[in-house]
């Protein structure tokens, strides 16, 4: 594949705090990790996903304005960014490895439909939805 | 007005737990607790970061609950009023009547009627869109007698 997305970004409170939740608890890896005086471009990557990075940029100058920065800031702590959505082979085994992390779970595993999801935040309040991989071979089990 | 983003991720806190369990008993000290703001100082922040103040928004919370027990499972209404954190099958009715516009009975002939395409939307944000938006409080509704909220059809039926 040679077209197509290539960088996601989230915002996040602190990149340092950010960095240590998806790499730690969630296994990512760092792909990109640059600073240009106070700005740093950050980026991770799922181990088993390497076409797609997801970006950790913290609002501020000087891409932001100070009233901007607040607003961005803001909006991320109280939950009002995009959903995002983690693909896992094994919702409830995961949902364990990741509580025993101390990963905020905002639900708990549901079955719902035939499939398993499950939701957690990132510490600046980022929400994921954590949704089991679908068995091909399997008929919906209704 | 400019909240702090610690505060306001904290305040996240106290609504994430009861998008998780809206069925249980939401005290404003318990809130006040989950988020380590004072009671009053919990009550008016949650206010003006949500747009709503919190015991509106946990009714609108176990609305949406029990209008997604009415469409997606046959449990009589009784049991779907406990299950959703009422004590009285009267107060659930009348409150419920109040927001949706349509007793439960009839609403889940209706929602059961449509086919819907729920299975495609991950279960929390089904669930945060299907919230009932509650601009005031239910007493001032009932006393507009406006029906019809959540834009369903108002076909009162009783």
């Amino acid at each position: 594949m040679t077209q197509g997305i290539d960088v996601v970004g989230l915002y996040v409170r602190d990149q340092d705090e950010a960095l240590t939740f998806y790499v730690e608890k969630l296994g990512f890896q760092v792909h990109a990790d640059v600073r240009n005086g106070d700005y740093r471009w950050l980026t991770v990557q799922h181990p088993e996903q390497p076409s797609f990075q997801l970006g950790l940029f913290k609002p501020g100058p000087p891409v932001h304005d100070a009233a901007t920065t607040q607003t961005l800031c803001e909006m991320v702590a109280k939950g009002a960014m995009p959903p995002l959505v983690l693909v896992v082979n094994n919702c409830r085994t995961a949902y364990e490895r990741l509580s025993a992390l101390g990963v905020e779970f905002t639900q708990e595993p549901v079955d719902r439909y035939g499939v398993v999801d499950a939701g957690f935040r990132d510490p600046s309040g980022n929400g994921w939805k954590m949704i089991e991989a679908r068995a091909k071979s399997q008929p919906g089990s209704q | 007005m400019n909240q702090r983003p610690e505060l306001l991720r904290r305040l996240l806190r106290a609504k994430d737990r009861m998008d998780g369990a809206p069925h249980e008993e939401w005290p404003i000290h318990r809130l006040a607790q989950v988020s380590a703001v004072s009671e009053g100082h919990f009550a008016r922040s949650f206010k003006e970061a949500f747009g709503a103040p919190p015991h509106r928004y946990l009714l609108t919370r176990r609305i949406e609950r029990a209008v997604a027990l009415l469409r997606d499972t046959d449990l009589p209404i009784t049991e779907v009023a406990f299950q959703t954190g009422w004590k009285s099958l009267g107060t659930f009715g009348r409150i419920f009547r109040d927001i949706t516009g349509k007793n439960p009975g009839s609403l889940r002939a209706s929602e059961q009627s449509i086919p819907h395409g729920r299975k495609h939307v991950p279960e929390c944000i089904m669930r945060a869109a299907d919230r009932p938006d509650l601009k005031t409080a239910v007493s001032e509704k009932h006393r507009e007698k406006t029906a019809g909220r959540m834009d369903l059809q108002p076909t009162e039926d009783v």
